[in-house]
Formats: C-alpha cells, sequence, structure tokens
C-alpha cells in the first residue's frame, strides 16, 4: 500500500483528542520551583536600582534573581541566533517595557508572583525610538555597539560598530534601475505599512531546566531544540553533550518558539539554585516575548508602453524591536524576493532591521513574506488599475516564470506561480460578471500571489532504526506543533521500507537522542528533514539487503525484515541503523550587488483571492468568498496539507482584518485576548482551499513545504477586493472597519478627526 | 492577602464519576484543583475564560477552569475530557474530531471536544450557524475551525443515524 499520498489521520490524534498528548505545559518535576518575572516599565532607561528586599522577605519566596546575580554565574550573558544582544536578564539598560529584570522563585506559583509585586525598580529614563523609520536616525540609541552572535559569517563586519539602530541592511541591485526609471513610460510609487501583532500560541512560551552533575535538562516547547542546545552550551562554556533539551508536542509555535526563548533564563537561575526551575508566561507576558515586525514598504515601479514592468526599487524597514533575534535574517531572506514574483529586469532591493524600544520581532508564519507581498501585491493592483488593465492580465503578462532568473539571480523552478494564479482566477471566476451590490452595500474582488525563498544553508540529519522484528523507529529533532510533521516522515520512511505509516514509531525530539536539525521553521522540514529521513530510510533499506546477502539468503528475493534478522543472528536480535543528512548548496550573496544563482533550494507558492461587501455607511468589510491556492508539490498528506493552508490563510485574515498591539509611551495597552482580537469562529468566512497540482523535483517523492504558503495572499486579495468594491485604498494594516470609514470619508472630502 | 492565600480547606465531590476529597486554597482555580489528580485536559491558557482551553463540566455544565474557584466544586460533580474515554473507547465526537482532522496542535481540543458534547445533547441536529453560535467562547489558534465545524456536523449524525 502506497503511504505517500495517502489521507491517513495524524499519529497523535487519539493523544489530542482524549486530552493527554504530553506538553511542556503539563510537566512538573520534583523539588521544582517556579519562577515569576519582573518586567521593565519604562520603554528606555538605565538600572538605577532594584529593591527585591521585601519581596525576599515574603514567606515561600526561595530566591529573588536580577541580571547581575546572572552575570556572576555567566561573565557574557547575552544570546540570540543573529546578534549576542539580549541579556538573560536586563543589564544595565532595559531597552522595551516588559523586558525581564528580576525573577522570583518559589514552590507555589502563586507566593512568586505576589512576590514580583513587591520589587521596585528605578531607571533613568532614555529616550525612546517607536517608530522603523524614526530608528534609521541615529539621535536615540538602543544599543550602544552591536554584537553579532559569529554564527553568520556575513554579519561579522558590524562587530563592534557603534552609532546606529540598523542591525543589518541588505542591498540588491539587478540591472540598472535608474536608467529604467528614466526610460519608463510611468513610474508609480507608493508606500505600504505593516503592524505589530503577534503568534500567540495557546501553550504560552514555557521551559523547565532541570540540573544535574555539572550538566543540565531542559524541558522546553521550544521549536529548534538543537540551536537551544548549542546557545546554552556556549552561554556556560560546555560541551553541547552537557546539556539536553527534550521537546514533547507544541500548543502552537508559528514561529515564536524558534531560538533561544525562555531557555538561557531558566537555565540560569536552575544552576544558581541547584533545583529544576519552570517559567512559564500568561498569555499577557506573551506579548513582551516576541511578535512580527512592524514594517514600512516604500515601492517604485517603471512599466513600459506594452504595460511591463521595467524596473522596481524597494525600500523597506524592519521595525525589530529592542534585540535583534532572527530579524535580520528576515530582513535578508525576504529581501531576496522584496520584487515579487515577476519577471523584472531593472530592481534594486534595500532592506534594513532596526532596532527600537518595543518587544522584539522575529518570525511569524513567513519570515517577512507576507509583509511583502501586502506591500507588492497592493502597489501591483494600483499599477493595473492606473493603466487600466485587468490586474489578473497584468500579472500573467508579468509572471515570473521557471526557467527565469529573479531578482536575485537564481533560476526559477517547480515554482507553480502561473497555476495558482489560473486556479484562483478559476475558483473566482474572475473573467464572470457577479453582484456588485448597491446602495451602501458594495462588493468587489481582489487577488494576490506571493513566492518565498525557503532557507539555506541548513543541516538537517535523521536517523532509521529497523529493530530484529521488523519494526521500525524515526529519530529526528524536527517538532511536530501541530503541522502534522511527525505524520509525514512516517508516511515517508512506510514508503521507502514497505511498513504502514502508522507502525513507524517517530521519536520526540531529545538532543541526548535525536540528531541535529537546524529548526522547526520556514516551512524547511518537510523538504529539508524529509529528505534527510527519505536518504535515511534508503540506507536502512540499503543495509537489510546487506544483511541478507550476510546471511545467506539468495539476491533479489523479498524476504521480511525480521527473517532476515532471525537467519543472521540466530534469534530475534541485532538492528539495521540507517543514517543521512540533507544540506541543501547555496551561494552567500555578493556583497555588492546582493546576487546569487543558488538562494534557495525550492520555492514556495501561494496566493489568494478574495470577494467582499463593504458598508459604506460603517466601513464595515464582510468576506463573503476567500479562495487559498498553494503550490505543494505532490502532497505526502493531502488532507494535512489542506488544513494548513486553510489555517495559515486564517492566522493572516486575523492579521489583515483586526491583530494589532496598541502601544502607548512603549506601554503595550492591549496585552490580552480581551483586548487583541483572533480570529473566532464567527470570523470565518466561506472558503475554499486548493493545493495546486505540482512537482518539486528535488523534494520527497515531489512534495515541498507549504505551513507559510497559505499567508501570502491573503492581506493584499482583501485589500484590492476593498478597491474594486469602494474605489477606496487601504495602505495600512490592519484593515479595520475604521479605518476603512476613514479612508472613505477622507475621499469625499470629509475626513473624520483624528484620535 | 498572603495569609488567606494560605489557609486550605476541605472539599468534598465527584470527579470524573469518583468521590474524592482534598484541601485547597481558596484562591486556587480548578485547572489547578485537577492538575492535583494528574489531569491535564484542562489548560489555562487566556487566563480570562475566552480561549476555552480550560472547558471543565461542573454538574454537567461547561465552565472556564480558570475563572472558576476549586472550592466551588464542593459537593458538585465534575467532568473532565479524560472522562469520554473512561471505558477504553473514543467518544463519536472524538472520533469525528479525528475524522476530520479537526485540530492541528491539540491545545484547545479538548474545550472544543467538551462543548460539542454538550450542544449536541442540547441541540442534536445543529446547523452550521448553531456551531458557530455555539463555539463563541472557544478560540483555536491553528484555526481548525472549518474543520471543527465538519466534525460537529459529522457527530451529529453519527448520533441521530
Amino acid at each position: 500500500m502506497n503511504q505517500v499520498g495517502r489521507d491517513m489521520p495524524r499519529l497523535e490524534v487519539r493523544a489530542k483528542v482524549t486530552g493527554r498528548a504530553e506538553y511542556t505545559h503539563n510537566l512538573r518535576l520534583p523539588g521544582m520551583l517556579y519562577g515569576k518575572v519582573f518586567r521593565a516599565t519604562v520603554p528606555h532607561g538605565r538600572i538605577h536600582s532594584i529593591d527585591t528586599q521585601a519581596a525576599r522577605q515574603l514567606p515561600g519566596v526561595h530566591r529573588v534573581v536580577t541580571g547581575e546575580d546572572i552575570r556572576k554565574l555567566i561573565p557574557e550573558p547575552y544570546y540570540g541566533p543573529a546578534f549576542h544582544d539580549q541579556p538573560i536578564l536586563a543589564l544595565d539598560k532595559v531597552r522595551y517595557v516588559g523586558e525581564p529584570v528580576a525573577v522570583v522563585l518559589a514552590s507555589d506559583p502563586h507566593v512568586a508572583e505576589q512576590a514580583v509585586q513587591l520589587i521596585a525598580a528605578e531607571y533613568d529614563e532614555l529616550p525612546a525610538v517607536y517608530d522603523e523609520l524614526a530608528a534609521m536616525h541615529p539621535d536615540t540609541l538602543v544599543h550602544d555597539v552591536l554584537r553579532p552572535a559569529g554564527t553568520f559569517a556575513d554579519l561579522k563586519h558590524l562587530q563592534g560598530r557603534k552609532g546606529t539602530n540598523v542591525a543589518l541592511d541588505y542591498h540588491l541591485r539587478r540591472g540598472d534601475v535608474d536608467k529604467a526609471f528614466a526610460a519608463a513610460d510611468r513610474v508609480i510609487e507608493h508606500t505600504f505599512k505593516t503592524q505589530q501583532c503577534l503568534h500567540l500560541p495557546f501553550e504560552p512560551h514555557v521551559a523547565i531546566a532541570e540540573p544535574g552533575d555539572d550538566r543540565l535538562t531542559i524541558h522546553t516547547s521550544n521549536q529548534t531544540p538543537s540551536f537551544v542546545r548549542i546557545e546554552i552550551a556556549r552561554l556556560f562554556g560546555w560541551p553541547e553533550n552537557r546539556v539536553r533539551v527534550k521537546v514533547p508536542y507544541l500548543g502552537g509555535g508559528y514561529g515564536a518558539k524558534v531560538y533561544v526563548k525562555l531557555e538561557a533564563l531558566v537555565s540560569a537561575l536552575a544552576m544558581l539554585v541547584r533545583r529544576p526551575v519552570k517559567i512559564a508566561l500568561t498569555m499577557e507576558e506573551q506579548f513582551y516575548m516576541i511578535t512580527k515586525h512592524p514594517t514600512t514598504f516604500r515601492i517604485k515601479s517603471g512599466v513600459d508602453k506594452d504595460g511591463r514592468v521595467v524596473a522596481r526599487a524597494c525600500e523597506v524597514y524592519w521595525n525589530g524591536g529592542a534585540y535583534a533575534d532572527i530579524g535580520p535574517r528576515v530582513a535578508q531572506k525576504s529581501g531576496f524576493t522584496a520584487a515579487g514574483p515577476y519577471d523584472i529586469d531593472n530592481v534594486s532591493i534595500d532592506s534594513y532591521a532596526l532596532y527600537t524600544n518595543r518587544t522584539p520581532a522575529g518570525a511569524l508564519r513567513g519570515f517577512g513574506v507576507p509583509q511583502l507581498v501586502w506591500a507588492y501585491e497592493s502597489h501591483t493592483d494600483l499599477i493595473a488599475r492606473e493603466l487600466g488593465v485587468d490586474p489578473v492580465e497584468f500579472r500573467r503578462k508579468n509572471l515570473l516564470r521557471d526557467g527565469r532568473p529573479q531578482a536575485s539571480g537564481t533560476v526559477l523552478q517547480d515554482a507553480a506561480i502561473a497555476e495558482v494564479l489560473d486556479a484562483l482566477a478559476a475558483r473566482v471566476g474572475w473573467k464572470k460578471p457577479f453582484d456588485r451590490g448597491s446602495g451602501t452595500l458594495r462588493r468587489g474582488r481582489g487577488i494576490a500571489i506571493g513566492f518565498k525563498a525557503s532557507i539555506s544553508p541548513t543541516t538537517s540529519i535523521a536517523i532509521v532504526n529497523v529493530s530484529a522484528d521488523g519494526s521500525v523507529y524515526l529519530y529526528k529533532s524536527t517538532v511536530d506543533m501541530g503541522q502534522g510533521s511527525d505524520t509525514a516522515f512516517a508516511q515517508i520512511v512506510g514508503e521507502v521500507l514497505d511498513v504502514k505509516a502508522e507502525d513507524v514509531r517517530v521519536v520526540a525530539p531529545d538532543t541526548d537522542i535525536t540528531p541535529y536539525d537546524m529548526g522547526t521553521l520556514g516551512s524547511r522540514s518537510l523538504f529539508h528533514m524529509g529528505t534527510a529521513v527519505r536518504l535515511a530510510a534508503e540506507d536502512a533499506r540499503g543495509k537489510l539487503r546487506a544483511l541478507a546477502t550476510e546471511a545467506g539468503l539468495p539476491e533479489g528475493t523479498n524476504y521480511p525484515p525480521a527473517e532476515i534478522f532471525k537467519k543472521r543472528y540466530g534469534m530475534q536480535a541485532g538492528n539495521v541503523v540507517g543514517t543521512a543528512s540533507y544540506v541543501p548548496s547555496y551561494k552567500s550573496p555578493d556583497p555588492q550587488t546582493g546576487l546569487s544563482d543558488n538562494v534557495t533550494p525550492f520555492w514556495m507558492v501561494g496566493g489568494a483571492a478574495a470577494e467582499v461587501e463593504v458598508d459604506t455607511e460603517t466601513g464595515h468589510v464582510r468576506i463573503l468568498r476567500l479562495i487559498n491556492a498553494a503550490d505543494c508539490g505532490k502532497p505526502i498528506n493531502p488532507g494535512v496539507a489542506r488544513t494548513q493552508l486553510s489555517g495559515a490563510a486564517i492566522m493572516q485574515l486575523g492579521f489583515t482584518m483586526s491583530e494589532a498591539m496598541h502601544l502607548d509611551g512603549g506601554q503595550v495597552t492591549n496585552a490580552s485576548l480581551a483586548d487583541y482580537k483572533i480570529p473566532g469562529i464567527g470570523d470565518i468566512p466561506p472558503m475554499e482551499n486548493e493545493l495546486v497540482a505540482a512537482e518539486q523535483h528535488s523534494g520527497p517523492f515531489g512534495a515541498k513545504g507549504l505551513g507559510e504558503s497559505g499567508t501570502f495572499g491573503v492581506s493584499p486579495a482583501i485589500a484590492n477586493a476593498i478597491h474594486d468594491a469602494i474605489g477606496v485604498r487601504i495602505t495600512e494594516l490592519p484593515i479595520t472597519a475604521e479605518a476603512v470609514l476613514r479612508a472613505l470619508r477622507a475621499k469625499d472630502g470629509r475626513p473624520l478627526d483624528d484620535e | 492577602m498572603i495569609g488567606q492565600m494560605m489557609s486550605a480547606r476541605t472539599i468534598n465531590f465527584t470527579l470524573n464519576g469518583e468521590a474524592v476529597s482534598t484541601a485547597i486554597e481558596p484562591h486556587r482555580n480548578l485547572v489547578e484543583l485537577l492538575q492535583r489528580f494528574d489531569l491535564f485536559g484542562a489548560r489555562e491558557s487566556c487566563g480570562q475564560g475566552l480561549c476555552g482551553c480550560c472547558t471543565v463540566l461542573v454538574d454537567d455544565k461547561a465552565v472556564s477552569g480558570c475563572l472558576y474557584f476549586a472550592v466551588w466544586v464542593d459537593g458538585k460533580s465534575v467532568a473532565t475530557v479524560e472522562h469520554l474515554d473512561a471505558d477504553g473507547s473514543l467518544s463519536h465526537v472524538q472520533q469525528a474530531f479525528i475524522e476530520r482532522g479537526a485540530f492541528q496542535c491539540g491545545f484547545c481540543t479538548p474545550g472544543f471536544v467538551l462543548m460539542a458534547h454538550q450542544l449536541l445533547k442540547e441541540n442534536p441536529d445543529p446547523s452550521e450557524d448553531d456551531i458557530r453560535h455555539y463555539f463563541s467562547g472557544n478560540l483555536c489558534r491553528c484555526a481548525a475551525y472549518p474543520e471543527i465545524i465538519e466534525a460537529v456536523q459529522r457527530a451529529a449524525k453519527a448520533v441521530t443515524t
């Protein structure tokens, strides 16, 4: 029976519907202390004093720890994937409201929480900067000096740089944009903005560190166990094998739980008190952990008489908040595709990762691409409207097709961009007339497509172990956070070894047992780890055949593994261990031009079509239809793939219509699910989801990653549909009723007063 | 405040069909109480009674365990998601959630499953609108909502046929 392509339920379904699935959230250890975090109340300031005396005296408090206590244990207590800029607890300065300043440890979390209220800190306040454009001017500096991590060779030149908030700038120059603009028939320019929003996994960030003799075990809800091990070992100056990281199922991740989040803090605390320490954030505290970059994107296109885009200039400013996290990588990797999936000979891209005094920003389901697609697909639609041509035809005319180089110089291959666009147009009935509404209820349609370069360079290693009875184990450090990776891998192993996927035991990430993987992020697992898993299973299959030969079994016959083992070892004994690693090839972009002919091992493609109804009296937008389409190659598990596509689109629908962190003087004023509106069941529009038939020839059984593709087109498709309905352009997310009403009133020459 | 925190009182209640007794401080919520009995299906997430991850049935009525003081269950009957498969077999709702793939990370799933049982008890043949209305107090960040609606409809069919 074919395992790949089968619509099987996920392996862990029973545990999840019965409430028995294992999450770090549930874990308690003997002697464990709970940590509660005391946080900065000013956006930027030098720490003058921290008074912990009253907290320490509260009965039940075990210890109160500040940054200086941690500095005694770890002389350089700074971490981060791109920059070592984030102190485990604030040192010298605080850089955003909500930054961890001290921790109270107690056996009872309620006591710790009470004691946190008794801590008082004084700061010498400094001017703060919140806006990404303002941060380009170095009058307010978030960091005195830049501290690149050294992990990425191309950041090394930033070591010790002073007097700037720019953590990374990426520049791409293809052709000659200035000349092309000068020669263009028309030059059209717009600016688009996105807001600060966040992941909000329902299992909020949680980690436990358990000290042993000169070693640590970390139980954590984290998407990158291998990275955590390496980073914690680095902080302590230990070899990797003294840190063990265990990750059960995740109650959601979406990019929030990549790299080090609470792990350095619980590890330091556990080493200080020599007891297990657990920190579990509340929903509110997640607003002070990691967010999605607000952006400003200035985009300018030159178009010739035939309606071809001949030049495009992109300036993208990424508001990274107080610590870089993976922001510099977002600025660069997404920079490759900032000009959109169009065949444009002259392109310039300038992408800036900036420090500001906000909660740090990192990767959120799309690694910056949804912010880019919002801008370039809104812009593309506006150009088509200005030229008076059909927006879909305009896209078709300019579309990037397989075999053509993309802005970076990398040639497109197995990227079903045209097919996704066609699927959307067909499903929505683009050419067909539809009810455009009347009176105060107006209807319109919009379409948008986007693409993304995957991750490289990056390493994945897998081990497939066949037991003496023929049952199979798979060891990998990919984290299953609901995307179904365990199941997909089991299907791949099953396909290669001819066993049922349900019978493959997929071992949960445990760095003492499971081999290295860069991380569960950027939709990389199915392609990168999936390839490693396939190769490891093939290695095991080859070794089984060799064992059969060793056992004197005739070649070419299909003995069940159990018989081979029995024949070879005389009883039910032994193992066959297949291993493989997968490292896609990659060429670093040229430092001058930002060009490279090999930036990604595969392309992700996604898009959306929307039909909306706008109430012109209130600005309320009702989504009548949302159609999502993506190229996921040949899906390993079509049912799970469709759910990923749909889930990603609905998440992006939240970022489009309602979700926004509001700041007042640096304070988040809506840090709760009551005040920060995520999509509920009543917000789901009629949806159609289509997996476009395609094949990723280099992927495992023709498959490629999908987790983010559903986010790409949603925001601009809706904005384009609103424009189609009422002739008004929204250029900033989220598209609230108020924003639409303000735009309508401004267009009518009756603008509403500012708040 | 702290002093009051510390004084526990003894409560007696029925937990998933079994009579139990424990001493608990009045400031602790129902989720914490259940954790003492190694029941983790009800999970505190938003802490405001909005997401439904902490749904528990008290005297057959769904409550938000994060907002419900533990001492309030004194003399009452408490049922958690773990009671549904006490006999080793999944309920028709759980089966339907599996068949429709109505979850991803699974963190909110027990709340949806319990609410689906309560809905189908009150309304064996709910319309899509009924379902949307009934689940307004359950959120799913992975957004498996379309699949959840289908799963509830499927479970309803399983009961009525």
